[in-house]
């Protein structure tokens, strides 16, 4: 009966809904039923797969929707996941079995999963419709509100003015998008206080300070009455009492409310304030027809969190696979960072419970307002709020219903002041409510699954991938359990050190170490391998000590640093010279298209703005290199971990929009840090502009001009694990600009582990972007002057390698295609030809004497 | 670099102890020079790195360990299709002194042939082939031995 494609699975689920609970569904689903019994169908309204809703004022700051995207969006590519975007359900037919979408289609199903979410809710206040009026739920209700401030903008010739009918969450959430937009922002709240479900007036009180004082307004205990306008447009605000406010714009953040229409449609019960009623199964009194997520009615409300909502989807996978799992209640604890400013709310918070007692610590001066509710012997812990500091909230949150231990003040008391609580915490305790993962799942990781960091505890149990406020103490019970089960290892490098290649790095630097055999004689066993010796190879190049092919230091490079080129599939190698900030004069290119066609290689531009010359025999890469250094040019190390390209767009110099010269500052930079040796590729990008040509955002390193100088932004790559980068500092001039850059590639190549490309280091750097920002911009841990002397050294003792080569014979004779017969070409080496080039031959090509073309073997000199 | 000069091996050579008993016997090397070859000298192969030989036109990849043994395995890596072995990493591997291939990192034992660490993929196991290093030149038998396991 159904129409779409469903492999060979027996049974169909329909999920209407494309949020994040119903992406959570189709995960679980997918991951447990190995055997492929259920093939899904994913109706999802917004013309957008699942995005992180969550994160949604993001857009303001990353301005992509892709942003937002969720991880593992390979998901989709699963042959037995069908999403259909920009396709609703429009009616069920229960006794059919069927949906009708409203491109018109009818739908088969044995399961029907409604997570259909919410929608804003919009009070009646006469004038809620006017132009300027805005709701705050998807991206395009972002875009919509985005892009008439900014046609406002451009009309008006004075700051915009912003007002939110809501002090919640959202609407907090809101105020934060409008100040991100450069609008003035007032938050009206009803209720007395601001977030008035999860703090009380003591919290309140310290959100309105911390909030007033980043220059947002607020008004509580006001009730909006009207809005009116001029020409159609949003003016206006008129309160119950007090004066009105002129605005250019007005969001409703005053709560959600269920879009359970299409279940009212099929006759199913719904709840006294909407929702689809269900059981702790989640199942409706239909028992093909479930609801999970803020639409469904459970228990008797409606849930408006993401973690009860994946809890939600979790159980009906089991479900459907045949479990007996039931919804395990909902833990409303929130956590959030709202305009910068931190609040969290856990467990008994206002105290509900009888002879609950309260300590609260609260400093007007910081800003800080903490309170732990505790049970009437003081010892347990039963919830608590936190505002304006919120990092114990991960430790003390799995703590609720169990004893803290000690005074409950010192768990309030700042960071490092008394330890966190971490040691101990039984194996039941959520650690984290996003994904529902307990201590013991973390635990069991480590002993059971096998992992042997955070990254692979994250991967297997999905702790800390959403919204990562439990990612420190994740990383610290990970920590923990590696310590005690004696796999303390998971630093060592190889079998042959037992060091970090950060450990390594600082005992080369101290002790001034300078060859192979001395570091492993001193720190390490054996003779090393192809993990270690790299390693060093980059470390001893990252401190300078001498040419990557001098002595032994020969014998500790990969192929591509030891033919300084790149390995291609044949056995060839491929050759790339420097050409900073892709600029070129026409002689260059005229050089390196008649070196190519000299010794018949194939040209391709690279994504770094430079040419690659492939096909290049291991003994002709020297007579290669020695054309292009004559005409000038230098290795551009496409072959090592060190800097690749610092790319650029055009710039001021000719483009009609840039703002800055992004091609002088490219090539500065790239002469500057050409030749710096990483733990991993680095590239950087600057851009002249907003308008990002250079795709800076995606680098490890990425400039953008602004008005007043340059934006910083870190940690960006492109690869398996795409990235952008994000705002380190902002309208730096050149000067300050290139004194942080310096000091953030340093800080890097010191502390990252091996492999490990600058977004992954970021984020596992202790103290993550903030902790990097205080050490490159504010020197708090006083290295600042010594990675200022490490830039400067290497910038002092730059020499292009092969130069140095070309001018060294001994290096030369490792070049020697045989050791025996130092010019005879490689016989296996067979290329054909493809749109005018030569490519390598394949195998089948090969056998059936396909006639291959001469390749690289002609060598002309002029 | 010039090959080695190409004199024929004295029979009264000392004898190395670690062939193989099925080797073609080496006592014979005087009046069999079509077993061996010489290659090179063993100052012309860098110390715990490898090099690429024509061996009866055959493509050898030796490598010079610390302790200046020297091993001799087929050039041709069978996880990529070309002819790169000499190229990869020399190291060890607890006692086993091995090669990593530079193409996709497999790790073979320099002595034997066997691939010890497959890196995702069935284990193939390398040809080696016998080497006499004798007044300082490298000698390379012209038949290979074909790989096995781990022992």
């Amino acid at each position: 009966m159904a129409m779409e494609p469903r492999g060979k699975a027996p049974h169909h689920l329909v999920v209407v809904g494309g949020g994040m609970v119903a992406r959570r569904l189709v995960d679980a689903l997918r991951a447990r039923d190995g055997e492929g019994r259920w093939a899904v169908t994913l109706l999802c309204e917004e013309r957008r797969a699942p995005y992180d809703r969550v994160a949604l004022t993001s857009y303001f700051t990353g301005r992509d929707p892709e942003d937002l995207a969720l991880g593992g969006q390979e998901i989709w590519d699963d042959p037995l996941v069908t999403i259909r975007r920009g396709v609703a359900a429009t009616a069920i037919d229960r006794a059919a079995r069927t949906v009708t979408t409203s491109d018109g289609r009818t739908l088969g199903y044995d399961s029907l999963v409604l997570a259909t979410g919410s929608y804003a809710a919009v009070p009646p206040v006469p004038g809620h419709d006017l132009r300027g009026a805005f709701v705050y739920r998807t991206i395009d209700d972002v875009a919509d509100l985005r892009s008439y401030v900014e046609s406002l903008r451009g009309e008006l010739d004075r700051p915009l003015r912003g007002a939110v009918v809501g002090g919640g969450l959202l609407g907090l959430e809101a105020a934060g998008a409008l100040r991100a937009l450069d609008v003035d922002a007032t938050v009206v709240e009803f209720a007395p206080r601001l977030m008035p479900l999860q703090v009380d007036d003591g919290g309140g009180e310290a959100l309105r300070r911390l909030i007033e004082g980043l220059g947002v307004s607020v008004r509580t205990g006001t009730a909006t009455a009207r809005l009116t306008d001029h020409l159609g447009r949003v003016a206006r605000m008129h309160f119950a009492d007090g004066p009105a406010l002129d605005v250019d714009v007005v969001i409703f953040a005053v709560g959600v409310r269920p879009r359970d229409e299409l279940a009212r449609g099929a006759g199913l019960e719904v709840g006294e304030r909407g929702g689809v009623v269900v059981d702790d199964a989640c199942r409706t009194r239909d028992p093909a027809v479930w609801a999970i997520g803020e639409v469904a009615c459970i228990g008797g409300r409606c849930l408006g969190l993401v973690s009860p909502g994946y809890a939600m989807a979790e159980v009906v996978a089991d479900r459907l696979l045949g479990g007996e799992g039931t919804f395990p209640g909902a833990d409303l604890s929130t956590k959030l960072k709202l305009l910068g400013v931190d609040v969290a709310s856990f467990g008994d918070a206002f105290a509900q419970e009888p002879g609950a007692l309260e300590v609260v610590v609260s400093d007007p001066v910081a800003g800080v307002y903490k309170k732990l509710v505790m049970s009437d012997d003081a010892k347990t812990l039963r919830g608590g709020i936190l505002v304006g500091d919120a990092s114990a909230y991960a430790a003390l949150r799995p703590m609720v219903g169990r004893e803290l231990g000690g005074d409950p003040v010192a768990h309030l008391l700042p960071e490092g002041a008394t330890p966190a609580p971490t040691g101990d915490l039984p194996d039941d305790a959520a650690v984290c409510s996003c994904n529902n993962v307990s201590a013991g799942a973390i635990r069991c990781a480590v002993t059971e699954g096998g992992c042997t960091d955070l990254a692979g505890v994250k991967a297997c149990t999905k702790a800390g991938t959403s919204c990562g406020s439990c990612l420190p103490l994740v990383k610290r019970l990970v920590t923990t359990e590696l310590e005690k089960s004696g796999v303390a290892v998971s630093n060592a490098l190889c079998e042959h050190f037992d060091l970090s290649r950060a450990q390594l790095f600082d005992v080369v630097r101290v002790q001034g170490l300078t060859s192979f055999s001395e570091i492993i004689a001193g720190h390490g066993r054996g003779r090393g391998c192809d993990i270690c010796k790299p390693v060093i190879g980059s470390v001893l190049a990252s401190l300078g000590t001498g040419h990557i092919l001098d002595g032994e230091r020969a014998t500790l490079q990969d192929t591509n640093d030891h033919v300084m080129a790149n390995l291609q599939k044949d056995g060839s190698y491929s050759v790339v010279p420097r050409i900073p900030g892709g600029e070129i004069t026409p002689e260059g290119l005229l050089v390196i298209g008649q070196v190519a066609k000299d010794f018949g290689l194939y040209t391709k531009i690279t994504g770094g703005q430079r040419i690659d010359l492939f096909g290049a025999r291991i003994d002709q890469v020297p007579a290669i290199w020695k054309r292009l250094v004559d005409a000038g040019f230098e290795s551009g190390h496409a072959y090592g971990k060190s800097l690749r390209t610092v790319k650029s767009c055009v710039g001021s110099t000719w483009c009609r929009f840039g703002v800055q010269d992004s091609v002088g500052l490219a090539i500065d930079l790239e002469l500057r840090y050409r030749g710096l040796r990483s733990p991993h590729k680095l590239k950087l990008g600057v851009s002249g502009c907003a308008r990002e040509c250079a795709e800076a955002r995606g680098k490890d390193v990425g400039v953008i001009a602004t008005d007043n100088g340059w934006n910083l932004y870190v940690g960006g790559n492109g690869g398996f694990t795409p990235r952008h980068a994000r705002l380190l500092a902002e309208d730096l001039d050149t000067e300050t600009l290139v004194r942080t850059i310096d000091r953030f590639l340093m800080l890097y190549i010191r502390t990252a582990d091996r492999l490990q490309r600058t977004a992954a280091w970021v984020e596992d750097y202790e103290g993550g972007l903030d902790a990097i920002r205080a050490v490159v911009l504010e020197d708090s841990l006083g290295i600042a002057g010594d990675l200022d002397a490490a830039m400067a050294a290497h910038v002092g003792s730059y020499e292009d390698e092969w130069a140095a080569t070309l001018a060294d014979p001994e290096k030369l004779r490792r070049f020697a295609s045989f050791v025996n017969a130092p010019d005879e070409p490689d016989p296996s080496l067979a290329y054909v030809g493809e749109r005018g080039q030569a490519r390598p031959a394949t195998p089948e090509e090969r056998e059936g004497g396909a006639v291959l073309i001469a390749g690289t073997t002609l060598e002309v000199r002029p | 670099m010039t090959p080695p000069a190409t004199t024929a091996p004295s029979s009264a050579a000392p004898v190395p102890t670690d062939l193989d008993p099925t080797d073609p016997d080496p006592t014979a090397l005087g009046d069999t020079a079509g077993v061996w070859e010489e290659v090179c000298h063993l100052d012309d192969l860098p110390r715990e790195r490898g090099a690429a030989a024509l061996v009866d036109g055959v493509q050898v990849a030796l490598f010079r360990t610390h302790d200046d043994t020297v091993h001799a395995l087929q050039q041709y890596d069978p996880y990529c299709g070309a002819h790169v072995l000499s190229r990869g990493i020399v190291g060890t591997r607890g006692d086993v002194p091995t090669v990593a291939s530079p193409m996709y990192k497999q790790v073979f034992d320099l002595r034997t042939g066997a691939c010890l660490d497959p890196v995702g993929r069935e284990p193939v196991h390398l040809a080696t082939y016998p080497v006499v290093v004798r007044d300082g030149v490298v000698l390379v038998g012209r038949e290979p031995r074909h790989g096995s396991g781990p022992s």
